[in-house]
């Protein structure tokens, strides 16, 4: 049970995939506008995620290992990781359209989102079993949705506020994103 | 069999990677028809947006046309009955960043305006009525035309085909009952170079030197 | 005494009350005109029914009531009725609404008038009937209809009557000082609504405790009665309604209702006093207690006004000084409008024309960026985030305005008046609630209109599918109608003039039965010569009568020269020629 607690509150605080590794950085700035979009990427990337890190350590057990292809293991991943985007793209375009159309081109990216692949190729460095990766890859999504969330929240606000001209738009939500990292970085050492 | 594949570490890898690729490929053919998507919803929600003067200004005609073309990619700064507010609003509902109305399509008036017939010329023809998109304008052959202002959009479509040109656009006049307060000037600025089309001292002396 | 509520936010701003309650309430002068404006009120604006020069005495209806939520309008003091037009009047556009100019003559005739003494014994109905006609509606500033307010329907049963004599505006001592003096009416008008509410368990009167006097001449009148004073600590905005059912029921009220739909009916003291005298003594809603306050005038205090009395007449009789004050303001510091110009009438939710002077309350500093401290948050009495609405103002995002529940805002006025950047933050929001209200109304027209283009566009394809059906029933039957003549002139028979039928000839019936019909009628019409001669002559005096209206209109068009010239001549010349036409007919037909 604790083990548990120690893995969520590592991927989802200290170890927090976008603010403190500095993955999936591309869907971070790119769906942030709108909270409303925000969530609905938030929660695709985190349904994503867990798939992944479940079907990667599957693929990587059953198939990769006994056969001796750990060298394709990259490979493999991009495989399993396109399915599980593409099948998440049909869900949502069939159940919320709108949703579809706002995330529009950052859904399929997201088979391109860094902390996918990361995720999935650093539950196979740790020597996991198959619950403690599925939790990782749920950690992963929860942080990446807890960041995403609240850093869309603070761009709503400035996108309303007296910004000065030239730092409107990318250059204030970078620096937004800086100090949040730094605030991220205070929960090291928390484990 | 494993044997095989064990020897032949190029074979193993082919299979293995064309194995997955089977397997994931009929899982995703499978949700491809299970998860069949039919028309596109988001071409009412623009519609719903757009204020339906029918007016054929973006080059479509009518409203709805030209919320399709949107919806297949097309600017969403073409309608001057609807716009600045109008292009704001689409593009919040796309996600899309609003640009400025496009002169091309025509500009925004200020003003609403209303058809007016004037009754002395109408010579009965019914070339306004059948122009009408929402049927705005009563009379028959041979009898007085003469326009319901409240069902007007202000589209402009009957005057073109009025052949003794007795149609006028009348602006209509704003009551007390539609006056509104207007925004407060902008509280003063911090930093000098937000100071719209002020030119800062410095540049000033540098001109003049 | 009952228990109290403390309501959220608020603000404790200078009263500046005791200048103006030195002296009891005076009276003016009548003034030479009394413009009464035809909307003082919520809801639809009366309608005249008196016309110029006519002479109309004090209580007369001059304006009656449009539709349900209207009230009537009565002359304020006998006269003349000089103008039925468009005035300025006491509105921040500045424009002009309809308003009834009485010229008085000084006599000051009430109109024969009569009240009911028993109230307790008419149905509330009746007694309903008697504050619209006496055209009450809210005296407190929002003017709803009075007979509307109190007539919720059988689905709302009311348990409490809340009396407002709050008065919680700086400045303002227009209900103070009206219940120093009436205290005794007062009562009785409460009791006049509580025949009406069919009783309530609970009425009570809320006041501040800055008015210990009111407090002490209400004290005797109460005594017996059931109705409850409750006085609570003084502070801004203690007298919106809303607040004030907080404060003394402890019920807040969810954002879109009405207090009646919590079983709660609150009025205002100064209307409470208006219905009494509507119902007791038979009068209508004429005059009200009008405070005129400020340093800008010398003897500051309150007045029995005169409804339709120009502000001018108030500020000529208290010594205004033009010089020392710059504006005036109709209501007070904090919810008040300035006037356009000081000919505006005084209307019947006017409490307060405050003339302060330039060192009283200076101009409005420049607003200065927000510096986002959230003392207004702190202030709202609604619990509202005003800062939040201050930026999506700005912004123009109306659903996150909405979402922010902006349309709960009373405009009080508190955080405004907190704010350490000065920055108008009531302006901000009234233009937010125009903008939204406007779109609200362009959505329902872009949707009716788009219901009709639908329409439009069905009915021109239903046409279409018409023609087109009848155009191939018609292809078939001449079809029909060839292959029958085939088949009729191989047989050899008779094609069919002895079959001429005209009338019961069904669609599907062969083309050449309807051909032979028609010359069959033809040559039925050929009969008769005289008949001919007769229709003739019918058409020449016709022609010759058009032709003679032609040529007149043309003698006028040409005179006052209006650039139809050239229509009419061609139209005469028609006319001449088809009459030449027809002449020649007949005298063929004579030969």
């Amino acid at each position: 049970m604790q083990e548990f607690a120690v893995i969520l509150v590592s991927s989802i605080l200290i170890n927090n995939y976008v603010l403190v590794q500095f993955l999936g950085l591309c869907p971070f700035m790119g769906v942030s506008n709108k909270l409303e979009s925000a969530i609905g990427m938030a929660a695709a990337t985190t349904f994503v995620l867990t798939l992944t890190a479940m079907a990667s350590y599957i693929v990587n057990a059953m198939v990769l290992e006994p056969l001796g292809l750990i060298y394709l293991r990259t490979i493999a991943f991009i495989l399993v990781i396109a399915a599980v985007v593409q099948f998440t793209k049909m869900f949502i375009e069939k159940t919320s359209p709108l949703l579809y159309r706002v995330l529009g081109v950052f859904l399929p990216l997201i088979t391109t989102n860094c902390a996918v692949l990361g995720v999935a190729l650093q539950n196979t460095s740790k020597d996991l079993n198959f619950v403690q990766s599925s939790l990782y890859g749920f950690g992963a999504g929860a942080g990446f949705s807890l960041v995403l969330i609240l850093f869309s929240a603070m761009r709503e606000r400035l996108a309303a506020a007296d910004v000065p001209e030239s730092f409107k738009g990318a250059a204030i939500a970078m620096i937004t994103a800086g100090l949040m990292s730094l605030a991220f970085m205070g929960f090291s050492g928390l484990v | 069999m494993i044997e095989l594949i064990a020897q032949n570490p190029i074979l193993a890898a082919l299979i293995a990677l064309v194995g997955l690729s089977i397997l994931f490929g009929a899982l995703l053919g499978f949700a491809a028809e299970k998860f069949k998507v039919e028309g596109d919803p988001i071409v009412e929600q623009i519609d719903e947006l757009l204020p339906q003067t029918q007016c054929g200004q973006c080059g479509f005609p009518g409203c709805r046309p030209y919320a399709e073309s949107i919806a297949g990619g097309d600017d969403i700064n073409k309608c001057p009955p609807g716009g600045q507010s109008t292009i704001n609003a689409i593009a919040n509902l796309l996600d899309v960043p609003a640009p400025e109305l496009d002169a091309e399509h025509g500009e925004e008036s200020e003003v609403k305006t209303v058809a007016y017939i004037r009754e002395d010329e109408c010579i009965g023809c019914t070339k306004c009525i059948q122009a009408c998109p929402v049927d705005a304008i009563l009379g028959a052959a041979k009898l007085m035309h003469t326009v319901i202002a409240d069902e007007c959009t202000g589209c402009d479509l009957c005057v073109e085909p009025c052949p003794v040109d007795c149609i006028d656009m009348l602006p209509v006049a704003e009551t007390i009952a539609d006056w509104k307060w207007s925004i407060p000037a902008k509280p003063g600025q911090m930093i000098a170079t937000d100071r719209r089309g002020e030119v800062s001292p410095v540049a000033q002396n540098e001109d003049a030197a | 005494m009952s228990r109290t509520w403390v309501t959220p936010g608020g603000v404790h701003p200078p009263e500046n009350k005791h200048q103006s309650v030195t002296q009891p309430i005076g009276q003016l002068p009548i003034p030479e005109k009394l413009i009464i404006p035809l909307s003082q009120h919520i809801g639809a604006a009366a309608t005249p029914c008196v016309e110029i020069g006519q002479s109309v005495l004090k209580g007369q209806v001059i304006a009656e009531a449009t539709g349900m939520v209207s009230i009537p309008m009565h002359a304020p003091s006998s006269g003349i009725v000089s103008a039925i037009e468009h005035r300025p009047i006491a509105h921040s556009s500045g424009m002009l609404a309809p308003c009834i100019e009485i010229t008085t003559d000084g006599a000051d005739s009430w109109i024969e008038h009569q009240g009911i003494s028993d109230y307790e014994h008419i149905s509330p109905r009746k007694l309903i009937e008697m504050v619209g006609n006496a055209g009450i509606s809210g005296m407190g500033g929002a003017g709803f209809p009075s007979a509307v307010k109190l007539n919720p329907g059988r689905q709302r049963p009311i348990d409490t009557l809340i009396v407002n004599a709050t008065e919680c505006e700086p400045y303002i001592t227009a209900d103070d000082s009206a219940i120093r003096e009436r205290a005794g009416e007062i009562v009785e008008g409460i009791k006049i609504l509580s025949a009406i509410l069919d009783h309530p368990h609970h009425i009570l009167i809320g006041i501040e405790d800055n008015k210990p006097e009111a407090i002490e001449a209400l004290a005797p009148h109460v005594e017996g009665t059931g109705i409850s004073v409750v006085v609570f600590p003084t502070k801004y905005p203690s007298g919106g309604e809303k607040q004030l059912i907080y404060i003394l029921t402890g019920k807040e009220l969810p954002s879109g209702k009405l207090p009646a739909d919590e079983g709660v009916v609150c009025i205002n003291i100064g209307t409470t006093y208006a219905i009494k005298r509507a119902v007791i003594d038979g009068e209508p809603l004429i005059s009200r207690v009008t405070t005129v306050t400020g340093d800008a005038v010398a003897t500051p205090r309150n007045y029995d006004t005169l409804i339709g009395t120009p502000v001018s007449h108030l500020l000529e009789h208290s010594q205004f000084d033009e010089q020392a004050g710059g504006r005036v303001v109709m209501g007070g510091p904090m919810m008040g409008f300035t006037l356009p110009s000081a000919d505006v009438p005084i209307v019947k939710t006017t409490n307060c024309i405050l003339a302060p002077s330039y060192a009283e309350i200076p101009d409005d500093e420049p607003a200065q960026p927000c510096i986002r401290c959230g003392m207004c948050a702190e202030a709202c009495p609604a619990s509202l985030l005003p800062q939040q609405l201050f930026w999506y103002a700005q912004a123009q995002e109306h659903d996150r305005l909405e979402a922010h529940n902006l349309f709960d805002c009373i405009e009080c006025g508190a955080c405004s008046y907190v704010c350490p950047s000065n920055i108008p933050l009531v302006q901000y929001y009234r233009a937010a609630k125009g903008e939204i209200r406007q779109a609200r109304e362009e959505k329902v027209k872009s949707d009716h209109a788009r219901d009709r283009f639908e329409f439009h566009k069905e009915r021109i394809e239903q046409a279409e599918r018409e023609k087109e059906a009848k155009r191939a029933a018609r292809r078939e039957a001449t079809q029909q109608a060839k292959a029958d003549h085939a088949a009729a002139t191989a047989n050899g028979s008779a094609a069919a003039p002895s079959k001429a039928t005209p009338t019961g000839a069904t669609p599907s019936s062969s083309a050449a039965d309807i051909i032979a019909a028609a010359q069959a009628r033809a040559a039925a019409k050929q009969a008769s010569p005289e008949d001919q001669r007769a229709k003739l002559e019918r058409t020449i005096a016709s022609a010759e009568q058009r032709l003679k209206m032609a040529e007149e209109k043309l003698a006028e068009a040409i005179s006052s020269d209006s650039g139809k010239q050239d229509q009419l001549s061609a139209a005469v010349e028609n006319t001449r020629q088809k009459l030449e036409q027809t002449k020649s007919k007949l005298a063929e037909l004579a030969e």
